[in-house]
């Protein structure tokens, strides 16, 4: 089969759990070879929709291909072409680390199941550690496993469901390195978070809250689309009084939202004649510094979000 | 500082940590639906039907008749057989051959001869002898009726009018207990434990194995990788098969060496049998583990499935005195057919001719577990 220039294509994919629809009409295209960053917050449908595209759910509406297989009937051929990595770790915890590869190895019939997976330890830097029992490492060890186990069949598509939670920053940026080199190969890969700055290394990104899809396309896009204004407060007087203003800025009508970021705070609004206007009174403040600033993907998101909300309730 | 800080903090005390834990239990308990279902009906279900199914004075007994002669004195004695609710007469039989057959393979418990020319020697005092051979693997099962034979002699002739009354009983009846002729328990018992203990250990073993999975959150991922739920089934029960015919033989060289059990029958018939049952109760234990929602559910499915294996096999009290629905829920127990087995390969020397009918209801219950569990079982998280 000549690998189409599509991975994933969905659309209208509805889902729900005891009559509480979790996913929405979901519609989404990633091309082939990209990196795919799923956004939202908890409980907003990112790993429903996982778990439907590699046939793990049954979709209650909509249709849609993955790797140009039915994700509807042909479940079969999906798992094996791709990786998915769960949220929860989930090899087995009381075999070794070789003894986990070995297992899936010999699942996708790879010859000599035993060097696949001596070779994937020395690959992920587990060289020594082969004997170890799974259940026994560390937070980043066992995702860096867990990405090992899912690319060891040698998929045209990983599904990553916040692969990084729980992980510490050095072992986060060694992990998005191995996601890019992968992509290089050309892997498709999609990949829930809830970090900005794993966002902003995915090629695309899709924001989704309760249920429904509310942005995607590349980062600056996203922020382009948003239509915020955002102006950053840094206050030479002390904290308390920022915090202070905060608040009074947050009951004003035009600002839609504040958020402390250390020492300065970003007020934004969606209309800058009313965001102006609110912030004027105390822009001849001596001690406080209003800069206007582009909005930054938190504050997209955030702002998605809240309106996302008023809508649902 | 806020005042909640000042406040001094002191550990609760131990009865109050003792309640906050009690709480907590019941709270949990009352998500457990299932778990609070079982509660009520395994004792009551249990109660009921074990409470009107056992019986250890067994009536009713199966029994086979040779009559070598047509005589009324043959069909009176037959009778009076039946007359002490002891025996029914289930067959006829035409041969000597089909004599030690039926009580070979389990079919009649009793089997009586009266020889030919019985009436004649009656008649003329000679006191024949009448054969009544019982099958007494279990001897609970055949010890009371066994029992009341001795008030048949008196009673059976009777009302006999060609027979002139005689002071002394006019026939003898000679009692031949087959294959336990000292009605040793342990000849029984220690068969019967063989599939007791495999019954218990085989069930748990993979009842567990898919709630285990489930509950460790290593289900999601087997999930999405290609293997089918017969291919999940299968690698799940063969090495426990393995297990249980080490478990098979320990049990057999303990019961040989301890109990001095004969092993009259063939050993490689036994372990094809054993090997059967063991398949058997694996598949039905990996049933209870696609329909359980966690560990306990499967272990309490294993407990309430384990009971009446126990109670209504046979094992440890006698089959023939149950009543008819009891013996129907029986033959739906793996233990029930795997006793009959065990026992009449070893005391019996059967052969796989004698006991092709048991071997097919194992393999039988063994296809209906699997098909249910391979139909149960969720491809999907749905």
């Amino acid at each position: 089969m000549t690998a189409p220039a599509i991975a994933i294509e969905v659309e209208g994919l509805t889902k729900s759990f005891d009559g509480r629809q979790v996913v929405r009409n979901l519609s989404m295209t990633v091309k082939r070879g990209t990196i795919y960053g799923f956004l939202g917050p908890n409980g907003s449908g990112k790993t429903t929709t996982i778990r439907m595209l590699c046939g793990l759910l049954t979709p209650d509406s909509g249709r849609g291909t993955c790797l140009g297989y039915d994700i509807r009937t042909e479940a079969d051929k999906i798992k094996l072409h791709v990786g998915y990595m769960t949220q929860r770790f989930s090899l087995y915890q009381d075999l070794s680390v070789r003894e986990n590869l070995e297992f899936i190895a010999r699942l996708y019939g790879i010859p000599n199941a035993r060097g696949a997976a001596e070779r994937m330890i020395g690959r992920l830097g587990l060289e020594g550690r082969g004997e170890q029992l799974a259940g026994s490492l560390s937070g980043g060890w066992k995702q860096r496993l867990a990405l090992g186990a899912c690319t060891l069949p040698e998929p045209q598509l990983l599904l990553l469901d916040e692969p990084t939670a729980g992980v510490d920053p050095k072992a986060r940026r060694e992990f998005w390195a191995q996601i890019h080199t992968l992509a290089a190969e050309g892997l498709t890969v999609l990949v829930s978070t809830h970090y900005m700055d794993e966002a902003e290394r995915c090629h695309e990104i899709a924001y989704i809250a309760y249920g429904d899809l509310l942005a995607h396309g590349t980062v600056d896009e996203v922020i382009a689309g948003s239509g915020l204004v955002t102006f950053t407060v840094s206050g030479r007087g002390d904290n308390g009084g920022l915090a202070q203003l905060g608040r009074a800025l947050e009951a004003a009508p035009g600002v839609d939202m504040v958020a402390p970021f250390g020492t300065s705070l970003h007020v934004c609004g969606r209309d800058r004649a009313a965001l102006e206007a609110a912030i004027a009174p105390y822009r001849s403040d001596a001690s406080l510094a209003f800069e206007p600033a582009a909005p930054t993907l938190e504050d997209v998101f955030i702002d998605l979000m809240t309106r996302a909300k008023d809508n649902f309730q | 500082m806020s005042a909640a800080d000042t406040m001094p903090r002191r550990r609760a005390g131990f009865f109050r940590r003792v309640f906050a834990m009690v709480v907590k239990e019941l709270l949990q308990l009352r998500r457990d639906r299932v778990t609070l279902a079982t509660m009520v009906s395994i004792p009551l279900l249990q109660l009921v039907l074990f409470g009107y199914a056992i019986n250890t004075t067994p009536r009713f007994l199966p029994t086979a008749v040779l009559m070598q002669e047509s005589s009324d004195v043959g069909r009176s004695i037959i009778a009076a057989l039946q007359a002490t609710r002891y025996f029914k007469v289930t067959r006829i039989l035409h041969s000597k051959e089909e004599f030690d057959r039926v009580l070979a393979t389990g079919e009649a418990l009793f089997a009586v001869e009266i020889p030919a020319g019985f009436e004649r020697a009656l008649r003329r005092g000679e006191m024949p002898a009448l054969l009544i051979a019982a099958d007494a693997t279990d001897p609970v099962a055949t010890g009371s009726a066994l029992g009341a034979l001795d008030k048949l002699v008196a009673t059976a002739l009777m009302h006999s009018r060609a027979i002139p009354e005689a002071t002394t009983p006019a026939f003898e009846i000679r009692q031949h207990r087959r294959y336990n002729p000292a009605g040793v328990t342990q000849l029984n018992i220690v068969p019967g434990l063989l599939g007791t203990i495999l019954t218990m250990t085989m069930l748990i073993f993979t009842a567990l194995s898919v709630t285990r999975e489930t509950e460790r959150g290593t289900m999601e991922s087997l999930l999405a990788l290609p293997i089918s739920p017969l291919e999940i089934m299968l690698g799940k029960i063969l090495p426990y098969i393995l297990i249980g015919a080490f478990q098979a033989c320990l049990i057999l060289t303990a019961g040989v060496l301890l109990f001095d059990v004969p092993i009259i029958g063939s050993l490689r018939l036994l372990a094809l049998l054993t090997t059967l049952f063991i398949a058997t109760n694996l598949a039905i234990g990996y049933t209870f583990s696609t329909i359980a929602q966690n560990q306990l559910q499967a272990v309490q499915m294993t407990m309430m499935f384990f009971l009446p294996n126990i109670l209504m096999s046979g094992f440890m009290f006698p089959f023939s005195g149950m009543p008819r629905w009891a013996q129907w829920i029986g033959e739906c127990l793996p233990l029930t057919h795997f006793v009959r087995i065990v026992r009449a390969v070893i005391l019996k020397g059967a052969t796989f001719t004698d006991l092709k009918v048991e071997a097919a209801a194992l393999a039988g219950l063994m296809l209906v577990a699997m098909t249910i569990a391979v139909t149960r079982f969720r491809r999907t998280l749905d």
